[in-house]
């Protein structure tokens, strides 16, 4: 098989589930939420979307389940913070922390249950085709999934009535509230967005990127998701740059490790994550850039009568 | 028939009771004011009529008929627009987006960006479609809260206190593009608390003091003093003006240039000023115009590179921070009362720790709570303060109140310099007198006072001179006498030929 297509393909499957994630959240905080249980809610949406793919046989339907896990995981977030405005990063780090632990003790019975998981796509004759043929065609199903997301999002956003609605909300509810908008059914829709994508993300590695169930199997890519979504300055086309840097990195590191370099494992592992970060915190410097992309009530509960 | 007609609106807040029976009709054609201070219930009474508060008890007729208004949206159906005092746009939009974003998603559709440069058009109230609004000048914000009101073609045009930010040239086009407004036949409904204007526009006044409403009148048979009678109950009270006894240069800004830190900022472009003791300066302005950039560079909240540029009694004070300047004698009060000037959840004790702390209040490195308190109390008492006592908390006083502890606080420091930004802003009649009185009394006392606002009124009553500080430059300061409203306007719109400021 072609390398270089070989490279690309697992590139995007490594960055995959950030791009599902981090557009989630970024649609969530372009409300003007900030919800930090990303985390938990990728478990939740993995160990949901496992046991129904075990148990039904059906990894489709697994992947539907983690959804409607992970949506209903930030259904929690939104009660608390947006009918009851607690605090919303003391909610949502709460709410990772009740993820990791919901996650580990519902999926105890299945961590060495085996599953058939969805595979990279694998069409007759058209991805036989010599070099384009894996390129285009021989990515994973939910790949594809995730540049229709994308190409929503941002469509959404900066083309549609209702993005416009969602960015004014997230600018100023106060505003939004005052010429008339509901601003707190917005914002349950944002985070119910959100939390719908974290558990595709986490669905997407236990069903189809790595087919089992592990605990804590997410390993930090919803807080990588996070800052993707703070150091892209809140643009989805840079949260996908972001997210197939990290897979790169992710992949780069294996081959290193493949290469029997003698360098400790547990530094290479740290590399993508350190990677992502450092390039996306330098393209991030510009304050003019976040001042007019960040939605300026970012964190900030909103009550109508206040 | 009237267009729209109240009757027995009452709106109980926890604390207040912000509409208390208030009946009110409006003809259609007619420009209505609606007349009170700072809290007599008008805004409260706005947003009752555009939806976004729902009264406690009365009743809404439009047009005849009885009507529920439980909605901004219900109220735009109606026809009611609404112009706010502060502005509901949102920055990072676009003009046509934020007017997009208020009308029926039937409207938004089409060729919007015509029909905005359409209607701007025929009511003289020029805009571009397609500018972020974050780049505008306050001017311009309005003009774009006017068209998206007048592009729902509305039967009632609410304005809240639409002239409070602008200069009086912006207030005289303003007042043309009202009048062709009800030449149409459209009712406007004017609420101010300026005597002057509202004698200038309106054809009806209705009076409203502490919820109530205290009279009906036709404002151009009233003089100002009969108003302001019925608006506060007595007579506007005027601070005494004695001839300024100039001293030393005690602050001297020489060639300030800094750059905005914030994207949405203003740039200061080579200010100079020097106040003197014993008189006071003010600066007027559009708020907007370097302000907020020229009171952080003063205090120290800002340091500039070249200390030479800001003197605090003869010292090169450039270099210093907010602490070290009031070592020298500055006492600064903000235009932020919660946040800035006073920390909104400490008591009004620990607030007065906070700047006046070298009045003996610390000890060995210890807080002297006995006497902090004291301080406080003694503040409370010598500006008649209405507070719970000095361990009552900053957010509990309203906010005339908390200006005044605030004002307080510094003059008991006994400074040498007094820097306010929009001391009276958003403060009850009686209040403000008082503390422009105060700051008069400590001019007398020999202090330098800066006083920055945008209230050209309080300007012209307490200060010695005035400069106009527009798009980041600041003309030169001339004597108050020497100048009227008109000149001052100029200015204020940027037209520095009229005062030769260039070096």
């Amino acid at each position: 098989m072609d390398t270089f297509a070989q490279l690309v393909i697992l590139t995007l499957a490594a960055g995959t589930p950030l791009v599902f994630a981090a557009l989630g959240e970024l649609v969530t905080e372009k409300s003007g939420v900030l919800n930090l249980g990303v985390e938990g809610m990728m478990l939740v949406g993995a160990v949901v979307a496992f046991m129904v793919a075990a148990t039904s046989g059906s990894p489709w339907l697994g992947i539907l389940a983690g959804m409607g896990a992970g949506a209903a995981t930030s259904l929690i977030f939104g009660a608390i913070t947006l009918s009851l405005l607690a605090n919303q990063v003391a909610t949502g780090l709460a709410l990772s922390l009740f993820g990791i632990g919901l996650s580990a003790f519902v999926g105890l019975d299945f961590v060495s249950v085996v599953i058939a998981g969805i595979t990279p796509l694998s069409i007759g004759g058209l991805s036989d085709l010599p070099v384009v043929g894996q390129l285009v065609f021989g990515h994973n199903p939910l790949v594809y999934l995730s540049f229709a997301l994308f190409a929503l999002v941002q469509w959404f956003l900066y083309r549609s009535r209702g993005g416009l609605v969602l960015r004014a909300v997230g600018e100023s509810p106060q505003s939004a509230h005052a010429i008339g908008y509901p601003v707190i059914a917005i914002r349950y829709a944002a985070v119910l967005f959100g939390g719908a994508c974290a558990g595709l993300a986490g669905a997407y590695l236990s069903v189809a990127y790595t087919p089992l169930w592990v605990e804590g199997m997410v390993a930090g890519r919803g807080w990588i998701a996070l800052a993707l979504v703070v150091f892209a300055t809140w643009k989805p086309w840079r949260v996908l740059a972001g997210a197939y840097l990290f897979g790169g990195v992710t992949l780069a590191q294996f081959q290193v490790q493949a290469l029997g370099v003698a360098i400790p494992s547990q530094y290479l592992s740290m590399l993508p994550y350190l990677a992502t970060i450092v390039v996306l915190a330098m393209i991030s410097r510009d304050a003019v850039a976040i001042r007019l992309n960040a939605p300026a009530s970012l964190g900030r509960p909103f009550h109508p009568a206040a | 028939m009237a267009r729209l007609s109240l009757s027995g609106i009452t709106k109980v807040y926890p604390s207040v009771v912000a509409n208390d029976g208030i009946d009110l009709d409006v003809e259609p054609g007619e420009i209505h004011a609606v007349l009170g201070e700072n809290g007599a219930g008008k805004s409260t009474l706005m947003k009752v009529i555009y939806g976004v508060v729902k009264p406690d008890a009365g009743t809404i007729r439009w047009e005849g008929r009885e009507v529920a208004i439980a909605s901004p949206a219900r109220a735009r159906k109606l026809g009611i627009g609404m112009v706010f005092q502060h502005f509901s746009l949102f920055e990072t939009l676009t003009v046509a987006e934020n007017i997009a974003l208020a009308l029926d998603a039937e409207r938004a559709r089409g060729d919007l960006p015509a029909r905005i440069r359409d209607v701007s058009a025929r009511y003289g109230l020029p805009l571009d479609p397609d500018r972020h609004v974050h780049t505008m000048s306050v001017g311009e914000r309005q003009r774009v809260e006017i068209v998206r009101c007048l592009l729902q073609d509305p039967r009632l045009l609410i304005m809240d206190e639409p002239t409070s930010v602008l200069t009086p040239q912006a207030v005289a086009k303003l007042f043309e593009t009202l009048r062709r407004l009800s030449g149409e036949g459209r009712s406007i409904l004017y609420i101010s608390h300026k005597l002057d204007e509202i004698r200038a526009l309106c054809d009806r006044a209705t009076v409203l003091r502490a919820g109530k409403v205290t009279g009906t009148c036709d404002p151009r048979q009233e003089s100002s003093a009969s108003l302001a009678r019925m608006m506060i109950g007595g007579d506007l009270p005027h601070p005494e003006h004695r001839e300024a006894h100039a001293g030393e240069p005690r602050l001297v800004v020489d060639g300030l240039t800094l750059p905005a830190d914030d994207p949405f900022g203003t740039a200061l472009n080579r200010i100079r000023l020097t106040v003197h003791a014993g008189e006071i300066v003010g600066i007027a302005g559009v708020s907007g115009n370097g302000q907020k950039e020229l009171m952080a560079a003063l205090s120290g909240e800002r340091t500039v590179a070249d200390a030479g540029v800001v003197r605090l009694m003869g010292a090169a004070a450039g270099r210093l921070d907010a602490e070290e300047r009031r070592a020298l004698g500055l006492a600064f009060v903000p235009e932020e009362r919660l946040g800035r000037g006073a920390v909104p959840e400490m008591s009004l004790a620990e607030n007065a720790l906070l700047t006046a702390h070298r009045q003996g209040l610390v000890g060995h490195g210890f807080v002297r709570m006995d006497a902090v308190r004291e301080y406080a109390r003694a503040t409370i008492a010598q500006f008649n303060v209405k507070a719970g006592g000095a361990d009552a908390v900053a957010r509990s006083l309203s906010g005339g109140n908390l200006q005044k502890f605030i004002v307080g606080r510094e003059i008991r420091q006994m400074p040498k310099v007094m820097i306010a930004a929009q001391p009276t802003w958003g403060v009850d009649v009686g209040a403000a007198a008082q503390i422009r009185q105060a700051l008069v009394d400590l001019r007398d006392a020999g202090v330098a006072v800066l006083v920055v606002s945008e209230e050209l009124d309080e300007l012209f009553e307490i200060c010695d001179r005035l400069a106009v500080i527009a798009q980041g430059r600041l003309s030169d300061a001339r004597p108050t006498r020497d100048t009227n409203a008109e000149e001052i306007g100029l200015l204020m719109s940027g037209s520095f030929s009229a005062m030769g400021s260039e070096p």
